[in-house]
């Protein structure tokens, strides 16, 4: 399935997928994100990684608008998907996130079966026109998710009923199926162990032909290993944003340097 | 002796048993506490547990059990025959005691002397006479064995009355004497006394205990006596709910059962709709002013006594119900009090107690499947359709139960609003009448204690106990297996 | 997933326009919400057609349309008609003679029937005779006699009764409403301020005006106090014991549903159990506000139970620690220091489960606590509690189960009392919870 030629995946690098610019995020008083500017570059994976409470969550949750599901939260700025501003008016949020699907900390399947999981997301937003088509979106999406032969035979079971790392494969399928173009991570991995972890790695790494991937990690060494582009924040400020190798083997900024060396964070 | 004087003289003995015990502790240490094991005061509480708890437990227990007692004794007195047809020993066993109640009363305003009150030459016409003029209730004409029997009633209740406080002040003088002579520098008084307040509390929480067991055991006794005068295939199986005061009533239950089900489907019609709605808008749509302003004034209806929804059924509902449906109206309706007027008033009773009920469960559910949800672009109302609800779903499911064993056993609202026919009908907007409305008018009316009428109100306690007890386990278990899931 | 996915339209799908799928996903998402708001309206506006109806029915209880006469009895006429077999029928007759003259002497125009009178203002004969026997002094001299109308014309005055609904009967006849029209203009029938409502007995079926809700607030304050005696302390232990102590086994596991589960058991099972446990088998009197009162106490533990263990857990296990640390037993360790920490919440549920009791209707019913035993006051404090009393919710059950509108009026009336009780109470408990409450 994933045969599609690698000339063509670097090429797409160059293509910017969103925008954001001058953005800050408040919390009521508190001034969460201070003037973040940085452009994701399309069918690659970034990373952005910092201490606890840098504010890369916050910043990952305004690219679909999570942040409107909580009252404090204000956003300003400007953050651009193929040219289109997401806080124009005019934006449905709901056909925001559809186009920007979103993969959650802890793993969250909804308390329904492994099919109905991955449905969900074609069902409410109409995609398909018959039970055969929705089949072969489930299979496709838990294909995708690397899943299918783990679940293949008990798609009625419920989906809390796996394991915490097929639970968030199952998640990032559920997210693949609504064929979103933009696909972003809060600390995938944060809830699995090891093995769990190096699947769900593998998967993120097969992601990028097709997707945009943000993923905020606290792992230094998993955004080395997974992502072409690391952003670094630290207190709400984006301090350096470059391709993943400039940014672990010569930064530019000395935060950057004392948070790789592990002297904060 | 009355008992209060006897109470007051035990609680004296006590409270000087407290202070003689704190006095002798601080005596053997000689007067510096720091010698002793416990704090003094913990001396004092001893002695007086040991003045106080035994002898109050003999008091408790004899008073329990010397009525029962003499009641044994003296019927086993009584001659044969003296029980008239259609009345049973206990009818006979309360005249005694009305009577000697009422000799007891003379000899207290002095009307009798003691002496006379006890001889045997007492004639029933005139001691009857003399009641009735002195306002004493008395049914019937005193006849001699009743007289003689409340004599020996008289009698054997003083006597039983005098062991009691000699024994009572025995155990509380022994206890206290006991307690000083216990207290010694090296007495662990705290632990006696803390363990003492265990037994104190642990009492207390059988309560609860002891509340259903004397619920079970009442419904029980008198449902048996119930059956036993009236067969338990009737009451199940007749389709007919007509008491009479002559005899041969027809006590049917399914008329009842069918108005207490209807009443409850239609409140619940209104409140889980309503309340269910209502708890979504406010834990998911509604701003945290409107939330703090609505959710308050939807629980003021949760506070409201049920005797002001029924008079609102009565008067308010009832009346604007036939205005409609009446024969003003569409014609439906022949009076106020209806199925329809119950059951919606007791519909708004209802709704808070589902709104909130289900708030809490919807809380309950994790802000991670929401975020789930919107995360796939679903909108609000499919988050809540298809993801929310479905999760909180047997916690609702529970929630309606409880407030379906609500409905099933509210009284006033029923009694008032309901009517008071006891039929099988399908029109909502005939009166009916339900099981806890007959209760009230089968255990309110003048009927005999002894009689079918009356006591098919126990049978009908029994079923509706155990209708709500089954509901309510039920509920509960499905209530608390869901917290559990999302703990 | 198949090629076409992404590349091509499909790619780059715009979202300023909004498609025909999303447009109908939010017109649902805002009938939805619609419903939701319905839903709240609705139960907001039961619960203001509940108020209004409350206070449009009740308030008129608290009016009373009185007569006030200046009447002077000579000692010969109180001899006289002291000598009469029927004593209260010879005070009338002396009263109204006097009225019928007070009123021809103020010149009314209307041509009355001095029935007419009798028929207005009932009976006054026994209210007199009681006035004069009690303050014989008084004969000879003018006294104003404050007398209430007869419930037909209070119910005219109040609108409880319409013109065009009357026809001329023995008991009221439209002259007279002429006559009392014109009494009302010559500021003889006055409305005041009803006292004997607020502070009087039942009266009897024919005589709604004399009825008060007094007796039964007596009934219902020593029921509570009752209730409050037992229920804290008992509650507060049991609360204690299974919180801080109980063991976590079958039996404490056992103790806990059932207390779940007397907290639902509908309120007239435990009128039964009153019934058959304190009355038939312990032989307390019936209808007595101790009796009431016990009930009330084992329908309410479980409330109290209930919301004190909650106060209690809401004590952090700190402070708990911190008593064991310095080497307090776990007896004083409670007793010092979680008790009193908890002692707000805990007295606010009290509080509410008392304003619950004092609601309660159907258990009191089964005892017969029902409303015409409130006839008289109780005599001394002993009596408060074991003499036949009513409650103040029986008392209104009583009068509305009479099946007259003079009555319904009294019972609204009675429920604004009840109510302003039960306000009364949860303001006390949020005044307290405001008061004291602290977060951890």
């Amino acid at each position: 399935m994933y045969d599609a030629p690698t000339q063509a995946s670097k090429l797409d690098q160059t293509d910017i997928k969103i925008t954001a610019n001058n953005v800050q995020v408040y919390y009521g008083d508190t001034h969460a994100i201070k003037d973040v500017s940085v452009d994701i570059v399309d069918r690659a994976v970034t990373a952005f990684i910092g201490p606890s409470g840098c504010g890369k969550s916050t910043f990952l949750r305004c690219l679909n608008r999570m942040n409107d599901t909580i009252d404090i939260c204000r956003v300003e700025g400007q953050i651009k998907i193929d040219g289109e501003d997401i806080y124009d008016r005019r934006i449905d949020p709901v056909q925001l996130r559809a186009k920007v699907g979103m993969v959650f900390q802890k793993p969250n399947p909804f308390p329904k079966s492994i099919y109905d999981n991955v449905a969900y997301g074609p069902k409410i937003h109409g995609m398909t026109r018959n039970k055969a088509e929705l089949d072969e979106v489930v299979e496709t999406a838990l294909r995708g998710a690397a899943l299918w032969d783990e679940v293949k035979d008990r798609l009625h079971t419920p989906g809390t009923g796996l394991s915490g790392g097929q639970q968030q494969r199952l998640c990032i399928a559920r997210a693949v199926a609504t064929k979103p173009e933009v696909l972003l991570m809060d600390e995938p991995c944060s809830a699995l162990d090891p093995i769990a972890t190096a699947q769900v790695e593998d998967l993120i790494e097969s992601l990028k032909e097709q997707f945009s991937v943000v993923i905020v990690t606290h792992s230094m060494q998993q955004a080395a290993r997974i992502s072409q582009k690391t952003a670094f924040f630290h207190l709400g400020n984006l301090v350096e944003y470059d391709d993943t190798n400039t940014i672990f083997t010569n930064p530019s900024d000395p935060r950057t340097e004392s948070y790789i060396t592990g002297r904060i964070g | 002796m009355p008992v209060i004087w006897l109470v007051l003289i035990v609680l004296a003995l006590g409270a000087g048993g407290y202070v003689l015990g704190r006095s002798r502790a601080l005596g053997s240490a000689g007067g510096d506490s720091r010698k002793l094991h416990s704090l003094p005061n913990y001396y004092g509480s001893n002695v007086a547990i040991k003045t106080l708890v035994p002898s109050f437990l003999v008091l408790a227990i004899w008073l329990i059990a010397q009525p029962i007692f003499v009641s044994s004794q003296i019927s086993g007195q009584l001659p044969d025959g003296i029980v008239p047809e259609g009345s049973s020993v206990g009818l006979v066993m309360a005249e005694v005691r009305r009577t000697a109640d009422g000799i007891g009363a003379l000899v207290a305003n002095g009307t009798m002397s003691a002496d006379m009150a006890a001889s045997a030459q007492v004639d029933p016409v005139d001691l009857t006479a003399r009641l009735q003029e002195a306002g004493q209730v008395v049914t019937s004409a005193i006849t001699q064995p009743i007289l003689q029997a409340a004599q020996s009633y008289r009698a054997m209740n003083a006597t039983g009355g005098m062991a009691m406080t000699a024994l009572v002040l025995l155990i509380a003088l022994g206890g206290l004497v006991y307690g000083l002579r216990e207290t010694a520098p090296q007495f662990r008084a705290r632990n006696v006394v803390e363990g003492s307040v265990r037994v104190l509390l642990i009492a207390a929480a059988s309560l609860a205990i002891l509340t259903t067991i004397g619920i079970v055991l009442s419904l029980l006794f008198n449902t048996v006596e119930f059956f036993r005068i009236y067969p338990a295939s009737d009451f199940f199986g007749s389709l007919t709910w007509s008491p009479s005061f002559q005899g041969n009533s027809q006590l049917g239950i399914w008329p009842l059962l069918w108005g207490t089900l209807y009443i409850s489907i239609i409140a619940l019609t209104v409140a889980v709709p309503i309340g269910l709605f209502a708890a979504i808008y406010l834990s998911e749509y509604a701003s945290k002013a409107v939330r703090s302003t609505a959710k308050p004034l939807l629980e003021i209806l949760a506070g409201i006594p049920t005797i002001v929804y029924g008079l609102f059924a009565l008067l308010t509902v009832g009346p604007m119900l036939m205005r409609v449906f009446g024969d003003e109206g569409i014609g439906w309706m022949q009076s106020g009090t209806a199925v329809m007027t119950a059951g919606l008033v007791m519909g708004i009773m209802l709704i808070p107690f589902v709104s909130s009920l289900s708030d809490d469960i919807i809380n309950a559910v994790p802000q991670a499947m929401r975020d789930g949800s919107l995360g796939l672009g679903a909108t609000k109302s499919e988050t809540i359709r298809q993801v929310v609800l479905p999760a909180a779903l047997p916690g609702i499911v529970g929630a309606i139960l409880l407030a379906a064993s609500r409905a099933i056993g509210e009284t006033m609202i029923v009694v008032l609003g309901a009517g008071a026919a006891a039929r099988l009908s399908m029109n909502p907007f005939d009166a009916m009448t339900t099981v806890t409305a007959k209760i009230v008018s089968q255990l309110t009316g003048d009927s005999d204690f002894a009689s079918p009428e009356a006591l098919v109100a126990f049978a009908l306690g029994m079923t509706l106990f155990v209708i709500t007890l089954g509901l309510n386990v039920f509920a509960l278990y499905i209530v608390r297996k869901y917290r559990e899931q999302y703990e | 997933m198949t090629d076409a996915t992404h590349e091509g339209a499909k790619r780059h799908r715009s979202l300023l326009t909004v498609d025909a799928q999303t447009k109908k996903r939010n017109a649902a998402e805002a009938r939805f919400k619609v419903y939701g708001m319905v839903a709240i309206l609705a139960g907001l506006t039961f619960l203001v057609v509940l108020a209004v109806s409350i206070i449009r029915s009740g308030l008129p209880a608290f009016s009373a349309n009185m007569v006030q006469v200046e009447l002077t009895l000579s000692q010969e006429q109180y001899a006289e008609a002291e000598g009469q077999l029927f004593k209260t029928r010879a005070y009338a007759d002396i009263f109204n003679a006097a009225f019928t003259a007070e009123l021809r002497e103020r010149g009314l125009t209307t041509e009355f029937d001095p029935e007419s009178i009798e028929r207005i203002i009932g009976q006054p004969g026994a209210t007199i005779r009681s006035f004069y026997r009690a303050n014989e002094d008084q004969l000879g001299q003018p006294v104003t006699f404050n007398l209430p109308t007869a419930s037909r014309i209070d119910g005219y005055f109040k609108g409880r009764l319409l013109r065009e609904n009357v026809t001329d009967s023995r008991f009221l006849t439209l002259a007279d409403l002429d006559l009392a029209d014109e009494l009302k203009e010559a500021g003889i029938i006055q409305s005041q301020f009803n006292w004997t409502f607020i502070t009087g007995k039942d009266s009897s079926v024919d005589n709604p005006g004399g009825a008060g809700l007094g007796a039964s607030v007596i009934g219902s304050f020593a029921m509570m106090l009752v209730v409050l005696f037992l229920s804290l302390p008992i509650g507060v232990a049991a609360s204690i014991y299974l919180e801080e102590f109980a063991p976590k086994n079958r039996i404490t596991d056992l103790i806990e549903v059932n207390i779940s589960n007397l907290a639902a058991v509908p309120s007239i099972v435990f009128g039964i159990l009153g019934l058959a446990v304190f009355i038939q088998f312990a032989h307390l009197p019936q209808s007595a506000p101790l009796v009431g009162g016990l009930v009330l106490t084992l329908m309410t533990l479980p409330t109290i139970i209930i919301s004190t263990r909650a106060s209690l857990k809401s004590v952090p296990p700190s402070i708990r620690d911190a008593a064991l640390g310095v080497g307090a037993s776990k007896m004083q360790a409670v007793f010092h220091h979680v008790l009193p920490l908890a002692m707000p919440g805990i007295l606010t549920g009290t509080i509410i489960g008392l304003a619950q009791a004092l609601g309660e209707t159907a258990p009191l019913l089964l005892i017969g606590m029902v409303g015409f035993v409130a006839r008289e006051y109780p005599d001394g404090l002993v009596s408060a509690f074991m003499d036949p009393n009513s409650a103040m919710p029986a008392q209104i059950y009583t009068w509305a189960a009479r099946s007259d509108d003079a009555f319904y009026e009294k019972a609204w009336g009675g429920i604004i009392i009840l109510l302003v009780f039960l306000l009364a109470m949860n303001l006390l408990a949020i005044l307290l919870r405001r008061r004291f409450e602290r977060r951890w």
